[in-house]
């Protein structure tokens, strides 16, 4: 037997969706001990591979090989069976059972009427194994994510990952846990089993990994040994050109304060304490970046400028005018402009088209009861020309756009109301270079236009570049405001982990 | 108040509520699997029908509590093949079943009304536990029927929270794509689900037919299915709160009975009106309760499962 | 082994809907309904085929049967709008049939109070009065449902039971005609407080108000800035809230409006057809309006023309009452027709594929 036979082949993967390539002849190899990553940017088709993989969908064409051996996967059950476990972005767990439920459930070869004590045990006895701990007892959603991110691995591996699959691991973790998790999983890598992470960020995939393939728009580009390779020559591969990832920043004078907020505190969905005792300004002419692993606070501090939930505590206002309990409406008429973390369902309406969707706030401005829908659809052709969106028909329902229109799509709407301040939640999220790249001058548009922006993101290269100031929110609470031509993503990975770091002059 | 008048009350308000028991137990778990179906009424009525009728033919109530059973089971196979396989809308495919059902039972049953049944489930007492004081007349001393609720509502509670096919069930339920990944048949568990709760109601609709009347009326369930789906928000999806709750409203509905008994005389109309307007009553109070305890109802319910949804 | 046949089937999300889909789903759900309940009559030893022939017989074969059709579309016109206004909103509003009979009762209170009014008072008095009556039956599970998320489809749905009973007992008691021989009936309408024929059938002016009542809510929903409201809740609550909608003001006055096109259905009854109130006015109007609004898309004109078909549908099942079919009949077909309807509907979302056809577009 040939020691050297890889552990996992995918040979020619290809796979389609209605209107999308998603995957077209992708090889993959993947050998024992290795940790391998998969680079390309959202909409390369890496999820999609790793999904064939993992046995959720079938591909149209090409051969798996699993130690040699070809499979054919029909559920995820086979997957499993093989040895194939997956830690998805969004996890797969059932938030109302506990970490010992969850993992008892994929666990086929448990009894019927199970014992919870022994499974408890067990899964106690293998996580000693391997470093790490986990509370069996707790409901999942009482568990932080990184708690959360430990457990899916853990019934990974109970499950009997020989090949264990991690899907944008990083995204949820500070800096310091990120290096905690590639520490571990090395370890697991040393001891005999197969690593691939799915990543976008060069600097972490640079660092941590042995071997790297690139997909760009569904195809394989190419796999690099890691020592081989520098993040100009991935971005090559990447995005098919060469991309510039410096910023010019304008130097404009800082504008009139906008955004004033003092000592605000909420509460979040569950009751429980999301802001405490918040204190921000924004002015015109900048751009404040809002660091923190999402879930600190970031969403519910979006919310309580827009208006759409209420202060507890605390005042807020606009240009020097009182709004704290101003309801959306009038918040909206001040010019505050909210750019959702959820596109398509919050910001936008998927099942309704372009032109409903262009006047879902600018309706009410108008006659006193009718709607002028020909001065509606000249209004939405206009921007639709304007910020280039690539829409097939203005009376097709939007959620066939693409995830970049779509955000397109909202941004004109927001822009084209010529707001004051502009809360833009994750942007970025899911889109490829290209539209992050329209985003970005989008947003850096505004700020020169001498609006307020403030800029919610989890990408601290992202916040680096664009941002006038950076304020690090951490349960909360603010942990420190700092400049980025000042500081390092070290630092602010401390204060996203809860190190407080107040400045007074920063603020 | 005497301890026979007492007795007599909750005796027949465990009869009374039965047939909500059954039906609710097999609600529960349709939804705990994630599909609302609330074609309840109509699987109770055409459970009742074709008790009924089979009792009639054969002079044997079991097998005519089977044909309920299978005609039960059957409905809410067309309610889950529309809404697993062709993710129908779940609320309008259950009132279509209701409706449907409602009036498949009236047509069947035409021939029916008037004709008195002799094979009917009767009174049996269990010796030594009818003895106890107090429990032992009002839970003890009816049909078989009852027992059954009884032993029911355990296994559900049992195989709910103590098995791998209850924890599969209310993972489905609750994120069907995590049970998916974990290797669980979701739309298995989902169509079972469907189907078992379907029984269940042909099983409440014969107890209405073969034992709490006994005699076939159509739209004898009057409005009992409804009271059922309602019984499962506020029983917060636990079959022992669904019996609880069922021999609660078993109560209210034979209240008016009682109270004529008591010399008390309350118009008909309002008393029949009762059972509706407190089911209503105790509906908000109890969804106020939840959404400060955050218990809510079965994640996933009321969404189509596709697994290759982007 | 499984059968690669099986898997290679399956449904593909469509970007958009040809209009011949949207117009034949529809009309085959009906077609394919009618012979699914055939098969049940079938197995009762009727001729399916007959029965349906001679219930359209007995619904166009004469001048008698169509004007009769067009008398029981007008109250499934008013309900049918009523559920569909609702039903857009997402809020799913099955009490259509108490909410009629509550308007029953408030048109019929008023009539009874004030006999002596001229008609051009009573008569808009009577629906002004349904309409609130109604509304109010329709407002009352909305409350709960705006403020506290309780399940308006069994508390709209109880509130039936309610409604229904509460006629029953003012027809039983305090209402009771004394000349009635015992009957529950209530005293017969005056003159005034009768809506007008138009010609010389049965045909009511309840006809024109139906129709208004459509055209007023295709224009409501499709050119007003409220009517923008009413889809944008309907399709994302959190959407609406983000725009800046009062999603809970909303929630009530639709609700309301709901109700009170079901009262009005509830007046045209009483005051056309019975001409006072009884027992028993409605042979379930308000459960086949929540088919003939799905069946229609929640359209209004498409509401007119299906509740139509279904007022046919009711004038046939009466023509074969006396041929030993009870009335239950109708139900079981109404209740098929929508079975194929909500199965029907995965085709206007989705189109059926078999692989080897591609997948790109």
């Amino acid at each position: 037997m040939n020691i050297k036979t890889p552990v996992v082949v995918m040979e020619n993967i290809t796979k389609s969706f209605p209107g999308i390539l998603a995957n077209d002849q992708v090889n993959l190899v993947i050998n024992e001990g290795e940790i391998h990553a998969l680079l390309g940017e959202n909409g390369a088709g890496k999820s999609t591979l790793m999904s064939i993989l993992t046995g959720l969908y079938r591909p149209d064409k090409g051969e798996i090989y699993i130690n040699g051996q070809p499979v054919k996967f029909h559920s995820p059950k086979d997957a499993v069976m093989k040895g194939i476990g997956i830690v998805h972005q969004h996890f797969k767990l059932v938030k109302t059972f506990t970490v010992a439920e969850n993992i008892l459930l994929g666990l086929h070869s448990s009894k019927e009427v199970y014992d919870l004590k022994a499974v408890k045990g067990k899964i106690q006895e293998f996580c000693l194994n391997y470093g790490f701990s986990v509370d069996t007892d707790a409901q999942v959603w009482q568990l932080s994510i990184g708690e959360q991110q430990r457990a899916e691995i853990i019934k990974a591996l109970f499950w009997g990952a020989e090949i264990l699959i991690l899907d944008e691991p990083t995204a949820v973790l500070t800096p310091q846990e990120a290096a905690e998790l590639y520490r571990t999983l090395r370890l697991m890598a040393d001891q005999g089993k197969s690593i691939i992470v799915i990543s976008h960020k060069l600097s972490e995939v640079m660092e941590n990994t042995d071997n790297i393939t690139v997909l760009r728009s569904g195809k394989g580009i190419g796999t690099v040994a890691t020592a081989s390779t520098n993040e100009e020559e991935l971005t090559r591969m990447m995005v098919g050109r060469n991309v510039l990832f410096d910023v010019p920043k304008k130097n404009i004078g800082k504008g009139c304060k906008i955004l004033k907020l003092q000592q605000v505190s909420c509460l979040g969905n569950r009751g429980q304490k999301a802001l405490k005792n918040i204190t921000l300004d924004v002015f015109g002419g900048e751009i404040v970046g809002i660091a923190g692993i999402a879930g600190n606070g970031q969403s519910e501090l979006a919310e309580v400028i827009a208006g759409v939930r209420p202060l507890e505590a605390g005042t807020k206002f606009i240009d020097g005018i009182d709004h704290t309990n101003s309801s959306v409406r009038s918040l909206i008429a001040a010019g505050v402009s909210y750019v959702p973390e959820d596109r398509l369902g919050t910001g936008l309406v998927p099942g309704l088209d372009a032109v409903d969707n262009f006047i879902l706030k600018s309706y009410e401005s108008a006659d006193r009861y009718f709607i002028n829908w020909q001065e509606a659809k000249r209004r939405t052709k206009e921007a639709v020309g304007d910020f280039d969106i690539k829409i097939a028909s203005l009376s097709n329902a939007v959620n066939a756009l693409s995830g970049g229109n779509l955000q397109k799509l909202l941004l004109a709407r927001e822009i084209s109301a010529n707001p004051r301040l502009m809360v833009a939640v994750y942007p970025m999220r899911g889109l490829d270079v290209g539209a992050m790249e329209v985003v970005r001058n989008l947003l850096m548009g505004e700020r020169d236009a001498g609006k307020g922006v403030l800029f919610i993101s989890e990408e601290l290269e992202e916040l680096f570049m664009l941002s006038d100031r950076i304020v690090v929110l951490h349960e909360g609470e603010i942990m420190g405001v700092v400049q980025p031509s000042s500081s390092n993503i070290e630092t602010v990975g401390m204060m996203m982990a809860g190190k407080r770091m107040l400045k007074q002059d920063a603020m | 108040m005497e301890q026979s008048l007492l007795t007599a009350i909750l005796a027949t308000g465990i009869i009374a509520g039965t047939p909500i028991l059954f039906a609710a137990l097999g609600e529960i778990i349709s939804e705990q699997a994630g599909v609302l179906n609330l074609g309840v009424e109509g699987m109770m009525l055409v459970g009742a029908v074709t008790g009924y009728m089979i009792t009639m033919d054969t002079n044997n109530q079991w097998l005519g509590l089977l044909a309920a059973v299978i005609a039960g089971g059957l409905m809410a196979l067309i309610h889950a093949f529309l809404t697993i396989t062709l993710r129908a809308n779940q609320v309008v495919s259950g009132l279509a079943l209701t409706i449907f059902g409602t009036g498949l039972s009236g047509y069947l049953g035409q021939t029916l009304i008037g004709r008195p049944l002799e094979a009917t489930f009767k009174s049996v007492p269990i010796p030594g536990l009818s003895q106890i004081p107090w429990i032992g007349p009002s839970l003890f001393e009816h049909d078989l029927l009852v027992y059954l609720g009884y032993i029911a509502v355990a296994a559900c509670w049992f195989v709910l929270y103590r098995t791998r096919t209850g924890l599969k069930i209310r993972a489905v339920g609750e994120n069907p794509s995590a049970a998916d990944a974990a290797g669980v048949n979701v739309f298995a568990i989902r169509y079972g689900c469907v189907v078992l709760g379907g029984m269940l109601a042909g099983v409440g609709g014969a107890y209405l037919s073969l034992a709490y009347a006994p005699s076939w009326l159509e739209n004898m369930t009057a409005g009992r299915g409804w009271i059922a789906v309602a019984l499962v928000i506020f029983a917060t999806w636990n079959p022992t709160k669904a019996f609880l709750g069922s021999w609660l409203f078993g109560v209210v509905d034979v209240l008016g009975f009682h109270l004529q008994n008591m010399g008390i005389t309350v118009s008909s109309f309002f008393l029949k009106m009762l059972p509706y307007v407190i089911t209503i009553v105790v509906l908000i109070i109890v969804s106020r309760e939840t959404k400060k305890r955050h218990v809510a109802s079965p994640a996933a319910m009321g969404i189509p499962y596709n697994r290759e949804e982007r | 082994m499984r059968c690669e046949w099986m898997s290679a089937i399956r449904f593909e999300k469509r970007s958009t809907t040809p209009r011949g889909v949207l117009f034949l789903v529809p009309l085959l759900s009906v077609i394919i309904g009618l012979c699914f309940a055939g098969l049940f009559i079938g197995a009762t030893g009727k001729n399916p085929l007959n029965i349906y022939s001679l219930m359209f017989e007995g619904a166009f074969g004469s001048a008698y049967g169509i004007s009769e059709t067009v008398v029981k579309s007008i109250p499934l016109m008013l309900t049918g709008l009523a559920v569909a206004l609702a039903f857009r909103m997402q809020l799913w509003n099955i009490g259509a049939e108490g909410q009629l009979y509550m308007g029953a009762f408030g048109a019929t209170w008023l009539a009874l109070k004030f006999p002596e009014w001229p008609a051009y008072l009573l008569l808009p008095g009577m629906l002004i009065m349904s309409f609130i009556t109604g509304g109010i039956w329709g407002l009352l599970p909305a409350i709960p449902r705006a403020y506290f998320k309780v399940n308006e489809t069994i508390t709209t749905l109880l509130l039936n039971y309610v409604g229904i009973l509460w006629v029953d007992y003012l027809v039983y008691g305090p209402w009771r005609d004394p000349k009635g021989f015992n009957f529950p009936i209530t005293a017969p309408f005056s003159e005034s407080a009768i809506l007008p024929v138009l010609g010389d059938s049965r045909i009511h002016v309840g006809l024109i108000l139906a129709i208004l009542a459509a055209v007023v809510l295709y224009i409501v929903l499709n050119y007003t800035k409220w009517g923008f409201e009413i889809r944008v809740s309907g399709e994302s609550a959190i959407a609406a809230n983000y725009a800046g909608m009062n999603y809970i003001k909303n929630i009530l006055l639709i609700m309301f409006i709901s109700g009170g096109l079901a009262g009005v259905a509830g007046m045209t009854e009483v005051s056309a057809i019975t001409q006072r109130l009884q027992h028993g006015i409605s042979p379930g109007y308000g459960y086949s309006a929540i088919i003939i609004a799905w069946l229609a898309r929640l359209n209004p004109w498409a509401v007119v023309v299906v509740s139509f078909l279904f007022g046919a549908l009711l004038v046939g099942g009466y023509s074969i009452q006396t041929s030993g079919f009870p009335a239950a009949t109708v139900a079981m077909l109404q209740g098929a027709i929508l079975f194929f309807v909500v199965g029907g509907e995965i085709f206007v979302k989705y189109r059926l594929t078999w692989s080897g056809r591609g997948g790109h577009k």
